[in-house]
């Protein structure tokens, strides 16, 4: 049980940064901490990834004549870091649009919190 | 009888082409309203002559259809004229005839508005109920039946006034709900044998059913067919749609659409059950309690309306009951005598809307207690719904007695006297509320003096309904006359019970 | 050279287009619909190729590169990815034409970038359809929502919310589904769908890949939009500009459907699923809620494009309820209503853009008769378009019913049956609401026959693509037991 908390201490603090992201995309009424809560929750899923690359005992995966090519257990493997790369890409890409939408927001409704916004949207629908 | 055993023509194709052909036609010439009726007429005469031509193979118990397209794997768009659908298709299509000609006195009498929808709408109709009558399953009858549902909506609410449009709107709630329990009847009928087609004798041969499937089953088709049938309690649409014009409740809820399902109720009970699935599960018996039950309460409540449409609405509800009565008790003459009873009731019921119309168009009435004294203004019009009222009541030497007399026998032949005391006593009700109609018209003196200078209706009208009675009248004497329905009528009773 | 490419030449036209529009028409503005139109066209004529090759060469795996999967991607077309993906352009491309004036009227000086998203969104669509890789289509998947986010965004005032809205819970699901492949890499050692399908039954349901299967299904259900998933859509249906909607609603919601029947019923398989996670049932569950829920609340709308929109969560439903019975005639009504809700979608959402062009608005209390004689043969397409969602012979979607009917009745789900055939019931209401407004003069108050009404249809480049929508819901209809044969039938995984 010990070793089973400890040994994946990784996947752990993973989940954690994950509620800690839902939480705040989901509850938080403030546009930009969903945002915020939007940057950790997709972070805490590349750190996932991350964590999975990693092999006890393994270094980086550059070759290193030292080691050798042989055995792949000593190198930590590269293949979700690259997907990675394409998340994190993906991910700043979302945040851009999102911010550019929240600007939009603000300069027409001079509001950040989602109940107020709904509200107005809703008082704008019926005298439509 | 299977398809394949058929042979392939096009007749029965044409003829549910036929109307559907003339639409854009009405509908491009519809300011111009002698081309336009002329383009109804025309669709009508030569649906009926095909029809017609379809009738001596018919005699011989031969069918001829085509198959379409395949609609879903393993089921066509098929099209077959057995002799029960001739049969069908000949009472629509020659009555329309005779609506479209009393049509024309009606709507132009009152001037009324949107005739080309009216006319190009009523053509649809007569393409569907041929349709339904030449469908060769039930996937194609199903497509028919809800293009029928469809199409008559525009006719219902043609006034567009309030009462209208609520009456279309519980007319399509009461049958698009029955389209969906006949879809579902359909699906489940699949599941279980793998065909859809129409047989004499019954579909389910050899599948066993356990009772409880075939009951459900059978609710869920009498669901389906029973709204158009307008067996209590799904009736309620009928006296409601009586807020359509005048030639509509004619033709389409006395023959069109009502017969449909009543044509529907004799398919499921013949063609798609099967008599002996029927009484191994007595089911004919629930088809007779539903059956007795709408023919007396209609009676009764028919006794209770003043208005002259709404009257006549419910003694059609009692009447077609009549049909869905001998149809549950699976004998011979029984059978005979309700598919009699859909021809002959078509004529009478339609010559009595006639006379309706052609009053509420001469002289503004449209209740009973206003019509004292019309029948010296009016001589012919109520001269012919007399006729109808005696055929209606089962007297001779009406067709509607020789109808009446099979449904008895069948009775007899079934061994329960029930169904004949429950005719008797309709007969008996009938009489007590149609008769003081005509005491009324032709016995009583007018109020005052408003009908003096109003003279018979229109000829548009008055032909059409003294040309139907007289074939009442006719057919009653000599009931293979022209159309050998009789013939034609006891040849299928005989291929439902012998099961061919 | 392009036979052999086809499956790769779909999305590759569409993102060169959306390379290419943005530096074309830079400085020539009205270069921009031309190429996204040929784009699009292109696409579509690519798809037809791809669905001929697959009828007759059976499924065509290409590999991106010459890498040979699992390590490389590979696009792979086969029935289904064919059969969606001509579905997904040939709509667009109506919808498209249609387009050149609704973007004109409402967006006139964001066309540009407009057209440019939209191609964008159709590479993310048709590269989820085609990829024989997760990781590839999680990369398409949030090309295409992001596309959706910005197509959402430039409505009028409200839709920065909505499209914000739409970007929260997007995300989730794209994230969600991201995880889920990540458990997928950790427990099989392969992104290749074919390879994990070969490697998970010998796996015997790790809790890893189960929860794999669960996240996945769960993102890929936001983007469905399958109830309770779905509070994103109205919004983001109703304040979108009209070309949006009419591009979004037909075909959105069906690539997440497209990716959960991948995911249910061709890399787990059927068996693993439901020894597993009672997914399927609880799809068929959310699927029938869905159908009443959506039709039910579709009734209380007064926008036609909101109603349209709650009437897509109802039809979002069937397509659910259709992969949640996991049977032949289940996946046969399913895919079909892929088809079918794409045709009658998109030419309800043209009319409602022809009707906004014509009239200003599209509020269902406003419509009366003068829109009938103004606008016949926009009405008449509505019409069709009624009467298939009604579900009325032999329009096309009757038929979706019919199958997944006797898909009800092989399982025994009478509730389900029950729910299927109200919901046609429910959606008489809403849409015979909106014919007798629009067929029936009013009943007080105006003349009889003021012919001052003239015809002010909307122009050919509108119409034409409706009334061709209207047409195929006909044609289709008589049609479909050839497509259902032809293709869907091939579709239904072995074993089934």
């Amino acid at each position: 049980m010990f070793d089973f908390i400890v040994g994946h201490y990784a996947y752990w603090f993973v989940f954690i940064l994950m509620a800690i992201g839902l939480y705040g995309m989901i509850i938080k009424c403030n546009l930009v901490k969903k945002l915020i809560g939007m940057s950790i929750f997709q972070v805490s899923i590349i750190l996932f990834y991350v964590a999975g690359a990693n092999k006890w005992g393994a270094t980086v995966p550059v070759a290193d004549p030292a080691l050798g090519t042989a055995d792949p257990a000593k190198y930590i493997n590269p293949l979700p870091h690259t997907l990675m790369l394409t998340a994190i890409v993906v991910g700043v890409a979302t945040m851009g649009v999102a911010l550019a939408l929240v600007i939009t927001i603000y300069k027409r409704y001079k509001s950040l919190d989602e109940t107020r916004l709904l509200e107005q949207m809703r008082k704008e629908d019926d005298t439509e | 009888m299977g398809i394949d055993t058929m042979t392939i023509s096009f007749v029965p194709l044409l003829a549910v082409l036929v109307s559907l052909l003339a639409v854009p036609l009405i509908l491009f010439s519809s300011r111009r309203p002698n081309l336009r009726e002329f383009w109804t007429f025309g669709a009508g005469i030569i649906k009926f002559g095909l029809v017609l031509s379809l009738l001596p193979g018919a005699l011989a118990g031969k069918s001829v259809g085509i198959e379409l397209l395949e609609l879903a794997p393993g089921i066509r768009l098929a099209l077959k004229a057995d002799p029960f659908g001739v049969f069908f298709a000949m009472i629509a299509s020659g009555l329309w005839i005779f609506t479209s000609f009393y049509s024309i006195g009606y709507m132009r009498g009152l001037g009324e508005h949107k005739q080309a929808r009216y006319f190009s709408a009523f053509a649809v109709c007569l393409s569907a109920t041929i349709g339904i009558a030449f469908s060769a399953n039930l996937l194609t009858f199903i497509l028919f039946y809800e293009i029928l549902t469809i199409a008559t909506y525009p006719l219902v609410i043609h006034k567009e006034t309030p009462k209208a449009i609520r009456a279309g709107r519980k007319y399509l709630a009461y049958t698009l709900t029955a389209g969906l329990f006949l879809i579902a009847a359909a699906a489940v009928t699949w599941q279980i044998t793998g065909s859809l087609d129409f047989a004499a004798g019954g579909i389910f041969k050899s599948h066993p059913m356990a009772p409880s499937t075939a009951r459900i089953l059978f609710f869920l088709f009498l669901g389906g067919v029973g709204v158009k049938a307008s067996i209590m309690p799904l009736h309620s649409w009928l006296p409601t749609a009586m807020a359509a014009p005048t030639p509509v409740s004619a033709l389409l809820h006395a023959v069109a659409v009502v017969k449909s399902g009543v044509f529907g109720v004799i398919r499921v009970v013949g063609f798609v059950f099967g008599p002996a699935l029927m009484k191994e599960f007595g089911l004919g018996r629930i088809l007779m309690v539903f059956a007795g039950f709408t023919i007396i309460t209609a009676s009764l409540l028919a006794l209770k309306q003043d208005n002259l449409k709404r009257r006549l609405a419910y003694s059609t509800v009692g009447h077609l009951s009549y049909i869905v009565l001998g149809a549950g008790m699976l004998t011979s003459a029984a059978l005979t005598g309700a598919m009699l009873h859909i021809a002959f009731h078509a004529t009478m019921k339609i010559t009595m809307f006639f006379v309706a119309g052609a009053i509420y168009v001469n002289l503004h009435k449209e209740n009973i207690s206003q019509l004292n004294g019309i029948g010296r203004v009016m001589p012919w019009s109520m001269g012919a719904f007399t006729v109808a009222a005696i055929g209606l009541s089962g007297l001779p030497p009406i067709n509607g007695f020789i109808s009446k007399w099979y449904l008895g026998m069948g009775s007899v032949q079934a061994d329960t006297l029930i169904p004949l005391f429950i005719l008797v006593a309709s007969g008996l009700l009938n009489a007590a509320y149609f008769f003081p109609i005509v005491h009324r018209a032709f016995f009583r003196r007018p109020d005052g003096d408003e009908l003096a200078g109003h003279g018979e209706a229109s000829p548009f009208m008055v032909v059409p309904l003294c040309l139907t009675a007289t074939l009442s009248l006719a057919v009653g004497i000599y009931p293979d006359l022209f159309f050998r329905f009789f013939r034609l009528a006891s040849n299928v009773a005989g291929a439902i019970l012998g099961g061919a | 050279m392009i036979l052999s490419n086809s499956p790769a030449l779909v999305p590759l036209s569409l993102l060169l287009a959306a390379i290419v529009i943005p530096m074309a028409a830079f400085r020539r503005r009205w270069l921009a619909y031309p190429l996204a139109l040929c784009a699009s066209a292109f696409a579509t004529g690519i798809s037809v190729v791809n669905i001929i090759r697959v009828l007759t060469e059976g499924t065509i795996h290409y590999h991106f590169g010459g890498w040979i999967p699992p390590i490389g991607i590979e696009y792979v077309l086969d029935p289904l990815s064919s059969f969606v993906t001509l579905v997904v352009n040939a709509v667009s491309l109506m919808v498209l034409v249609h387009a050149r004036r609704s973007v004109a009227a409402e967006l006139p000086d964001k066309s540009m970038p407009f057209y440019a998203v939209v191609m964008l969104m159709l590479t993310g669509f048709n590269g989820i359809i085609l990829t024989g890789d997760f990781f590839n289509l999680y990369v398409f998947l949030e090309i295409s929502s992001l596309a959706l986010y910005g197509m959402i965004a430039v409505g009028g005032r409200k839709s920065p919310i909505a499209a914000f809205r739409y970007l929260i819970m997007g995300t989730v699901g794209g994230s969600f589904y991201l995880l889920g492949v990540g458990f997928i890499y950790m427990t099989t050692g392969s992104l290749n769908m074919a390879d994990v399908a070969r490697i998970a039954p010998s796996l015997h349901q790790q809790p890893a890949l189960v929860a794999a299967l669960g996240l996945m299904i769960t993102g890929l259900g936001i983007k469905m939009a399958i109830f309770p998933l779905h509070g994103w859509l109205p919004d983001a249906y109703t304040y979108a500009p009209s070309a949006s909607s009419a591009l979004i609603a037909p075909v959105g919601a069906k690539v997440g459907v497209y990716a959960i029947i991948r995911v249910i019923f061709y890399v787990f398989g059927v068996e693993f699923v439901r020894n597993s996670l009672p997914i399927t049932e609880i799809l068929a569950w959310l699927g029938a809620i869905a159908i009443i829920y959506g039709s039910i609340q579709a009734i209380a709308q007064k926008e036609m494009k909101r109603m349209l929109a709650y009437s897509s969560v109802a039809q979002i439903g069937y397509i659910g309820l259709g992969i949640g019975l996991a049977n032949p005639y289940g996946i046969i009504g399913a895919v079909l209503h892929v088809m079918n809700h794409a045709l009658m979608k998109a030419c309800l959402f043209l009319v409602a853009g022809n009707y906004r062009l014509k009239l200003g608005h599209s509020t269902i209390p406003r419509l009366d008769h003068r829109v009938r004689r103004r606008m016949p043969w926009t009405t008449a397409a509505f019409t069709i378009g009624a009467l298939s969602m009604v579900g009325v012979p032999p329009t096309v979607g009757f038929f979706s019913k019919w199958y997944l009917a006797l898909g009800t009745i092989q399982n025994g789900r009478w509730l389900f049956l029950t729910a299927l055939l109200v919901s046609s019931l429910l959606n008489a209401v809403y849409f015979f609401r909106i014919l007798e407004k629009v067929y029936m003069k009013p009943l007080e108050g105006e003349a009889a026959d003021d012919g001052s009404v003239s015809l002010d249809e909307a122009p050919a480049s509108m119409l034409v693509p409706t009334l061709v929508l209207g047409i195929a819901l006909l044609l289709l209809g008589l049609l479909n037991a050839v497509i259902v044969t032809g293709i869907i039938s091939r579709i239904v995984p072995p074993g089934m």
